[in-house]
């Protein structure tokens, strides 16, 4: 399974920005991210170049993050993927906490970071792949 | 100006007579002293084994002060002198920390207690046909029970209302024509500002007096509230361990406070060397409760900070009057009426794993209300990346401290590492509401 950085920044002027200014020292590369906004607080969500490596580097600054098992699914990009993906889910009682997702140029590959509920107590990753979804590995995440 | 005494005799005695009285009372209030554990102990080192060994008033000196720390030490029946068959009530307050202190009162402390009151509400020229709506909190508090007594006894009707829910409470107003309130300022001072959005303006309530407390406040919010409301502001002061409200109030001539000496022994202190200051001068109020034998409590530090006026007043009465409240000597917070240490903060926070050490107090004003704000940091190893954990971690901190503190805090979480750290004394406290 993939896993995503997730980093707690409070909401004001400047905390993204410290966490870009690490992530840039230690070389690692930003494929995707998301934010969660809680208000007051947010949770910064991030797929990296290396995930183990980022997650060190921003702990060593004091950072509150974690990293945490997502489900990265390739959606090809076209008219009714992603309602055929989460049907899936849905039919299967399976909840999302959170979700996002982007599409890499030039070859049109979507992909979908999903957070699931429990997920370890769910049956998630044949539930997609049943439904005719690659689930990409962190490698070929990484490597898109 | 009509003059209003609930006991003449004693309200406008001469200094002589109040000092014999005095002289009397402490005698019998070291003799019940001496059934307690605390001065059992204390006592006899200063050489006092008996009422006889307090010859005059100024044998008062040799009695050790005692702090609100003793109480929190001896809790919860080092002050007791009787067993508490005699006892038939208690209250508590919260202590600097989770400990709380509690005051016995017996059958007798309390009709004396209640006489105090009585006199002060007399004082204000309230009387028989006022409406009195008591919005002090009951319960543990001394503020809402003992006024209630003393209004009773007076003989005014009482609407024991308590505080909180603003409509209600001008409904209340509405309905049985409430001419007195008891109330601190900020609250009174709010409700002002929420009477158009319940459809009501000043000229339907039939309000003529409030007595203001348990906060301290300036000359300019007492004035503030006369010309909002067309109504007369007395300020009253009280501790709950002196019994709550009624140890002091003003008269009509709303001169500064009226300090009810044949009740309780007032001196003022340097608070850093325990001296007494001369008249006129700031310091520290030190009060003798002369009334409650159940449980004895002398030369108390209050940790207010006023001066004594000994000029006289037109109203007659020859009891000293004592400065509004004009800070404290400790870092006690006062929001919304209620006392509330740092301390039992900072104790609640650091039992949280979930939380770093470095924190802030921040006190301000929302309208007319006090509002507090705990900023602490997000300890970074205990996170687990979920935002649901943040969500129920601030719930929790909110919770915890007002089990603690009986306010809501604002809980405001950081990142780690991004409140300010201090070399030397860190600055934990920020009030940032207008100085006296």
């Amino acid at each position: 399974m993939a896993k995503q950085l997730h980093i707690f920044v409070e909401n004001s002027p400047g905390r993204l920005k410290a966490i870009t200014e690490n992530l840039q020292k230690i070389g690692a590369n930003i494929r995707a991210f998301a934010i969660q906004d809680r208000g007051d607080f947010g949770l910064m969500k991030l797929i990296v170049s290396d995930p183990e490596q980022a997650y060190l580097a921003l702990a060593d600054k004091g950072c509150a993050c974690a990293l945490k098992d997502v489900l990265a699914i390739s959606v090809p990009d076209s008219c009714g993927n992603l309602h055929k993906l989460l049907s899936a889910l849905a039919d299967n009682k399976i909840n999302i906490i959170d979700a996002h997702g982007f599409v890499l140029q030039p070859n049109n590959k979507g992909v979908c970071i999903l957070e699931i509920e429990n997920i370890t107590q769910t049956n998630a990753e044949n539930v997609v792949k049943n439904a005719g979804f690659e689930i990409l590995d962190d490698q070929q995440l990484y490597n898109l | 100006m009509e003059i209003r005494y609930w006991n003449k005799e004693i309200e406008t005695a001469d200094r002589k007579t109040i000092q014999a009285v005095q002289l009397q009372k402490l005698k019998a209030m070291v003799a019940s002293a001496l059934h307690t554990p605390f001065y059992k102990r204390k006592l006899p080192t200063v050489g006092i084994n008996s009422p006889d060994d307090i010859k005059s008033l100024d044998d008062l000196k040799k009695i050790p002060l005692a702090s609100k720390e003793d109480l929190r030490q001896n809790y919860p029946k080092g002050f007791l002198a009787v067993d508490t068959s005699e006892v038939v009530r208690i209250h508590t307050s919260s202590g600097t920390t989770g400990i709380p202190t509690v005051i016995y009162l017996s059958a007798a402390d309390l009709d004396a207690a209640t006489d105090i009151m009585a006199r002060s509400i007399v004082a204000t020229g309230a009387t028989r046909g006022d409406v009195l709506q008591n919005m002090m909190s009951y319960g543990l508090f001394t503020g809402g029970l003992c006024m209630h007594y003393g209004a009773e006894r007076v003989g005014l009707m009482v609407i024991p209302a308590a505080g909180g829910n603003t409509k209600r409470q001008i409904q209340l107003m509405k309905d049985f024509g409430t001419t007195v309130l008891h109330i601190t300022p900020s609250y009174l001072l709010h409700i002002h500002s929420t009477l158009a959005e319940f459809g009501t303006s000043v000229k339907d309530l039939s309000l003529k007096k409030a007595f203001i407390g348990a906060e301290p406040h300036s000359e300019n919010t007492r004035k503030k509230i006369e010309e909002l409301y067309g109504i007369d502001a007395y300020n009253s002061y009280g501790l709950s361990e002196m019994n709550g409200p009624g140890v002091a109030f003003e008269c009509v001539y709303k001169n500064d406070l009226h300090l009810w000496e044949d009740a309780y022994i007032l001196e003022i202190i340097d608070p850093q060397t325990g001296d007494p200051v001369p008249d006129g001068q700031e310091g520290e109020v030190v009060l003798t409760n002369l009334i409650r034998h159940a449980m004895p409590l002398m030369r108390y530090r209050t940790r207010d900070r006023a001066f004594v006026h000994t000029s006289p007043c037109p109203c007659g009465r020859t009891h000293r009057r004592i400065s509004r409240i004009l800070g404290r000597t400790d870092d006690m917070l006062i929001i919304n009426g209620v006392n509330v240490f740092p301390s039992q903060i900072e104790e609640v926070i650091m039992k949280i794993p979930e939380v770093g050490t470095n924190y802030q107090i921040y006190v301000e004003k929302q309208g007319s209300l006090d509002k507090l704000i705990v900023k602490v940091e997000l300890y970074s190893k205990m996170f687990l990346g979920e935002a649901k954990q943040i969500d129920k971690l601030k719930a929790k901190i909110s919770d915890e401290l007002r089990a603690s503190i009986t306010i809501k805090p604002v809980i405001e979480l950081h990142e780690p590492g991004v409140l300010p750290v201090f070399e030397g004394k860190a600055v934990r406290v920020v009030d940032k509401r207008e100085k006296l």
